[in-house]
């Protein structure tokens, strides 16, 4: 094995695999058509919410578990995580869908309003009920990448150059000329400024249609995301889904009514047909993709199983044959 | 097994294809449960150049008949723009016409339907209205060509089940001829078995099965319940009584 390695892409995926190849003595490039991390990637766009215990109420156990490793390995990455925990609330009506996710969520424990106050004094205000998930953690993406790219190029890893070694394919959605199977599942969020609500972590208000969650990124800032649409669309953020994420915010606390819109950003995830990640080889290159909605989450697992196996000859969990191709 | 505008289909469970956890999942779901048709949204996954032709392409894999919905409309004309595009994504002339009314509560713009029925029916379509168990409304769908009906369980999402037993009952024995489908609202499989007991042709249901935790198991006993009920619909059930009905004569008793 090659300890030369080329990776196309420097999104989460692309410098996380660096990071994690560079960290064990490895020489990597990264190769990205505008060389440092932006809009240009989807994981720009993304929440960053480390939270494995509530996506496993709709996503599979795998993912739990591969994304409880992803907090330290952040911060053993120089990234800036904030251990706060997850708070869900849902709206009078949909109280069904709170106890739902209660059932689902074995770790989630309930906050009485006294609770709720202690912990976000203005959700206080609006819910006398919530779920608190107290493992989980956020990280403001962009933040994280831009400073990700910066320590990785102090430590000599290469951005731009020719094709060297083995190489390693980690251009999400841009994939799809190769990999057939991949699917774009377009997402629209907002960034907006409200110094009237102050939140410390991450919460979830559960809806039917409009799921929503916001982000806290600090100077009164917060990331509302995110639609889920199966299109591989890249741009073009409807009023609609502007709308709803609007409004569900709206719902969650008035005050949201005053912010001022910062920006609306929408691009798509990349994702297999069961929305969990793959590595895979077609000819001479290792394919490492479908990270979904789980950018942040589960690229860490995704960069050491890569690496792994690479480094190491061990055969991935999320390893991938085609059998059609036999 | 129903006929829907001349073509018989495989089973008499229909299912959404919106929600699900994964598209594996939902094809597993589909191979399981038996499904015989699919139903699938058009308007907000188009994008700009349709793009949402990779969700599509998983669809058609699934091998079952598909119907492209129109959901998310909120006009009659914003509904016959989806059905034209329908028409030409998945090559067929049928389409689930729904035209809400109601943002919130997604109920059902009744005129909007009658409106948007009339073009599409004229237009060469086949349209397989969502509807209410108006009955009134209903007869006015036929008139204008509608040869199925879908009217609601309850509104979508709800897992209600049948809201309104006497009004679908009604529509039943109104429309002997008429393939009927019970559409939104169901919860459980208990009610899917209900809706084919009172003799309904088919049920169509997403968010029961997509939104449960367990979609492929969910899916499959939704597709027992429907043949348990279909069966006993065929079976010619006992009617109910007020007294309990000894089977032997009880002796040395007043008759009460």
């Amino acid at each position: 094995m090659s300890d030369l390695f080329t990776i196309i892409g420097g999104g989460v995926c692309g410098l996380a695999m660096a990071a994690e190849l560079s960290s064990r003595g490895a020489h990597v490039m990264v190769i990205d058509p505008k060389g440092a991390p932006g809009d240009h990637a989807c994981s720009w766009w993304a929440g960053g919410m480390l939270a494995p215990d509530c996506e496993g109420v709709s996503a599979e156990p795998e993912i739990v578990r591969q994304g409880g490793k992803a907090a330290s390995w952040w911060e053993s990455h120089g990234g800036i995580v904030h251990h706060a925990g997850t708070i869900v609330v849902a709206l009078n009506r949909d109280q069904s869908d709170l106890a739902t996710f209660a059932r689902r969520a074995p770790t989630a424990t309930s906050l009485s309003k006294t609770q709720i106050a202690e912990h976000e004094p203005h959700l206080a205000e609006r819910f006398s009920k919530a779920l608190f998930l107290a493992d989980e953690g956020h990280l403001d993406p962009r933040a994280t990448l831009t400073a990700l790219h910066a320590r990785l190029d102090q430590k000599g890893v290469r951005f731009g150059g020719d094709i060297k070694g083995q190489v390693i394919d980690c251009r999400g959605l841009a994939a799809r000329d190769t990999l057939t199977d991949l699917r774009g599942v377009k997402g629209e969020m907002l960034v907006v400024r409200c110094p009237d609500v102050t939140l410390s972590r991450p919460v979830r208000l559960l809806h039917p249609r409009f799921p929503l969650y916001i982000v806290p990124r600090g100077d009164d800032v917060f990331m509302l995301g995110a639609t889920q649409i199966e299109t591989s669309e890249r741009g073009r953020a409807t009023l609609r889904s502007v709308m709803e994420l609007m409004n569900a915010a709206y719902a969650l606390h008035p005050a949201f009514g005053e912010a001022e819109l910062l920006e609306i950003g929408v691009d798509a995830r990349p994702a297999f047909p069961d929305n969990q990640p793959r590595i895979r080889r077609i000819g001479d290159v290792i394919y490492a993709n479908g990270l979904f909605r789980h950018g942040f989450l589960l690229a860490p697992a995704l960069a050491q199983m890569t690496a792994d196996l690479l480094l190491k000859g061990k055969i991935p969990e999320v390893w991938y044959e085609d059998h059609r191709e036999r | 097994m129903p006929t829907f505008y001349g073509t018989e289909v495989t089973s008499r469970l229909m299912l959404g294809t919106a929600q699900y956890p994964s598209p594996a999942i939902l094809a597993e779901a589909f191979r399981l449960s038996g499904a015989g048709i699919a139903t699938v949204s058009v308007r907000r996954e188009a994008g700009g150049d349709q793009t949402g032709q990779d969700f599509w392409a998983l669809i058609r894999d699934l091998g079952v008949a598909v119907l492209p919905n129109t959901a998310g409309c909120y006009s009659a004309r914003e509904a016959v723009t989806t059905a034209q595009m329908a028409r030409e994504l998945f090559d067929t002339n049928w389409i689930k016409l729904e035209v809400i009314g109601h943002a919130d509560t997604l109920q059902p713009d009744l005129f909007g339907l009658v409106e948007a029925a009339a073009q599409l029916a004229e237009d060469g379509f086949e349209v397989f209205p969502y509807c209410t168990e108006d009955l009134v409304l209903c007869e006015r769908l036929v008139e204008i060509g509608c040869k199925v009906l879908m009217p609601w369980g309850a509104p979508i999402g709800t897992g209600l089940g049948l809201n309104n037993i006497y009004g679908l009952r009604s529509l039943r024995a109104h429309f002997p001829d008429i393939p009927l489908v019970v559409d939104a609202g169901l919860g459980l499989p208990s009610h899917a078995a209900q809706a084919m007991e009172m003799g309904y042709d088919a049920v169509l249901l997403n968010t029961a099965v997509a939104k449960a935790g367990n979609p492929v198991a969910m899916a499959r006993a939704f597709a027992l319940a429907v043949e348990a009920g279909a069966l006993a619909a065929g079976a010619d059930p006992m009617d109910a009584r007020d007294m309990a009905a000894p089977s032997t004569p009880v002796f040395g008793k007043a008759i009460l």
